[in-house]
């Protein structure tokens, strides 16, 4: 029997399935278990078998109402009892209440001598007595391969291992097979040949000095179901696994608006702030402040009543209280006050998956409104960068699922223009701001972009800042000759540029001067040049008026010559003559 | 060690889970090794477990049929139909009576 293709999976009923409430498992088996089918969980020594097990009828007590029947082989009720009394399952009571049924199976060699032909009817008899006693639904047999350790004929034990799956699939009810994993094969006594509804293989692997535990589910015949490694935790609430593909996209979205804490970098986005809920990467190489960008918005999200979550990944609380005090952003009272919570760790201190779980249950336990990782580049050291990649893609996921503004500071490597991450989460996070050393002659400088702000306008300049005593202070935008000019350039430009204001002043002065000077010259010359003209016209005059003079003298004086003398004819006129 | 056994009465109990074969076999054999080895010392409490399956987790009952002695002590136990007298005897550590 192959598995089914997923048409007909949907077409037709599906397998009915017994759901086993661990979390995270049920997704990726679809559903559950197979109801009243043998489950095969094998694994190497430490995997969390028996817990995985125990977790399965206790929380199928708990949430599904389902009775169960645990037969141990290896320990005792009351060892068993104690290793997972730790986790919250109070077995005995579950016992009181007839819910639970734990069978411990004894079995040493040396006890036992063989004289002839037997069956093992008496363990289906215990188990069957035991699951009709309380009308369990559940059973976990846990690890059956210590029978072969203690009937030394395989022949009968194998024939009646074969006889027992039967017999529990003709009662019906859901089994759990647990068996240490051999050498090559999925069990030491091949236990899966005959368990083969559904095989799933618990992994515990070191990998660079780190475990991680990671399951796998091998067959599951009548179903679909996830096929990949997916990694699980032992915590303090149990098992959770992790499914690496993450929820679908389809959280709510806040439209409300939360300041980072420094109000001009506020200014440089179009609606003065980060969106509720969205993340925000802070990337930067060494000493760019990236902390203290950080501490400025945990602060001012304290300030506002609010709680904020952070997870110091380099700096311990106190030494991190200090270094920002001394910015004074004051992140101490919030401590105190409860608004704010410190989580630092080693990154190393865990593998990456109890990081998250982590995570998860303090963001449950403490409900922040926001949360800030510094930095999320520490956790590179315990992954690689896949593995990274795929817990912060399911970390960003449930942060924004949970409508909290998550800030990350992420440190870059190299100078320049390094605009991927290494974790490359840049796609996944709403808003990432930049910080950078813009190293000059003889001095460095810091100074902040967006390189990108989801759903908002935002400054596309990249803006000079200094941590004052006083916080962080975004400086005015200066522009040189080439550009936006930092540090000691900038002070030169602000020099050079008063300095040519004046000299433009004066300038402009000069010429006014000038101006007036020339309009002066020019009018004194217009003065002059009407004084001369006045003196030629009055001469000119003064000769006109004598000429007429001397005319009218003469015109008299002929006419009277005229008239002492009447006028010949062949004498020209005297005026003609003149 | 043989005095004291033989002051004795053995105490033996066989689980035994409905009147199979097997079942009947060993009730047959365990008496007749008891006759012989064991006479007017010995008790046999045969328990059917299909009429009282609570009582197989007391003796820590897997495989049936089963016997157990109870006194002397140690508990020890022995499974199959006891066809093999040696090895019965073995287990219950009785010298055989030819011997003794």
């Amino acid at each position: 029997m192959q598995e089914h293709s997923p048409s007909v999976a949907t077409a037709l009923p599906k397998l009915p399935k017994s759901p086993t409430g661990i979390e995270g498992l049920d997704e990726i088996t679809e559903g559950g278990l197979p109801q009243g089918r043998p489950t095969l969980i094998c694994g190497s020594a430490g995997c969390g078998k028996t817990l995985m097990g125990i977790e399965f009828l206790v929380r199928g007590i708990q949430n599904y109402n389902e009775p169960g029947v645990l037969m141990a082989f290896e320990e005792t009720a009351s060892e068993l009892a104690a290793n997972v009394a730790s986790l919250g399952f109070d077995l005995p009571d579950l016992q009181a209440q007839k819910m639970l049924r734990v069978d411990h199976v004894h079995v040493d060699r040396s006890e036992i001598e063989e004289t002839g032909e037997y069956d093992l009817e008496g363990l289906f008899i215990r188990l069957g007595h035991a699951i009709d006693s309380i009308g369990a639904k559940r059973v976990v047999l846990d690890t059956i391969e210590a029978l072969f350790s203690g009937f030394p004929n395989q022949g009968v034990l194998r024939s009646e291992i074969r006889r027992l799956f039967r017999w529990l699939k003709d009662k019906g009810v859901t089994t759990i097979i647990t068996a240490e994993r051999g050498d090559g094969t999925l069990t030491r006594q091949g236990l899966e040949e005959y368990v083969s509804d559904c095989v799933i293989l618990l992994d515990n692997r070191v990998i660079d000095q780190i475990t991680t535990r990671r399951l796998r589910i091998v067959k599951y015949r009548g179903s679909t179901h996830g096929t990949n490694e997916y990694p699980y935790l032992i915590t303090e609430d149990g098992i959770s696994v992790l499914p690496v593909t993450s929820l679908q996209l389809d959280h709510p979205v806040s439209d409300n608006i939360m300041s980072s804490g420094v109000p001009a970098l506020d200014e440089m986005f179009g609606r003065r702030g980060f969106y509720q809920g969205s993340s925000v990467l802070i990337t930067g190489t060494a000493g760019t402040a990236k902390t203290t960008l950080a501490a400025s918005f945990a602060e001012k999200v304290c300030q506002q009543g609010q709680r904020c979550l952070l997870f110091a990944f380099e700096e311990a609380p106190q030494q991190l209280l200090r270094n920002m005090k001394s910015v004074n952003i004051d992140l101490a009272s919030h401590v105190a006050s409860g608004l704010l919570r410190i989580e630092a760790s080693r990154p190393t201190i865990n593998g990456l998956e109890q990081h998250l779980v982590t995570l998860h249950r303090l963001v449950k336990e403490f409900r922040p409104d926001a949360i800030v990782i510094d930095p999320i580049t520490n956790l590179v050291s315990v992954g690689n960068t896949a593995e990274v990649r795929s817990m912060l893609t399911r970390l960003i996921d449930f942060l924004k699922v949970s409508g909290i503004t998550a800030l990350f500071t992420a440190l870059v490597s190299g100078r320049g223009q390094h605009e991927m991450t290494d974790e490359g989460v840049s796609s996944l996070v709403d808003t990432w701001v930049s910080v950078r050393d813009l190293e000059g002659i003889g001095e460095r400088n810091r100074g902040l972009s967006i390189l990108k702000s989801r759903g908002m306008a935002h400054s596309n300049q990249v803006r000079e800042f200094v941590v004052t005593e006083h916080g962080i202070k975004l400086l005015d935008v200066v522009v040189g000759p080439i550009g936006i000019v930092t540090g000691a350039s900038r002070l030169t430009q602000q020099l050079q540029e008063q300095a040519q204001t004046l000299a433009a002043q004066q300038e402009t002065d000069r010429r006014d001067r000038e101006l007036e000077r020339r309009r002066r010259v020019l009018e004194a010359n217009i003065a002059n040049l009407r004084t001369e003209f006045e003196s030629v016209e009055e001469e000119l005059r003064q000769i006109n008026t004598e000429a007429q003079n001397r005319q009218e003298t003469l015109t008299s004086g002929n006419l009277r010559i005229g008239a002492a003398n009447p006028p010949r004819r062949d004498t020209p006129a005297p005026d003609e003559k003149v | 060690m043989a005095e004291e056994n033989d002051d004795e009465t053995w105490e033996l109990r066989l689980y035994v889970a409905g009147q199979t074969p097997k079942s009947v076999t060993a009730l047959a054999n365990l008496k007749k090794h008891c006759e012989q080895h064991l006479k007017g010392r010995y008790k046999i409490e045969v328990i059917d477990l299909l009429a009282n399956p609570q009582l197989a987790e007391g003796d820590q009952i897997l495989a049936i049929p089963t016997l157990v002695r109870k006194v002397p002590e140690p508990i020890r136990k022995i499974i199959g139909d006891l066809s093999n007298e040696e090895r019965v005897l073995v287990g219950l550590d009785v010298r055989p009576l030819t011997r003794n």
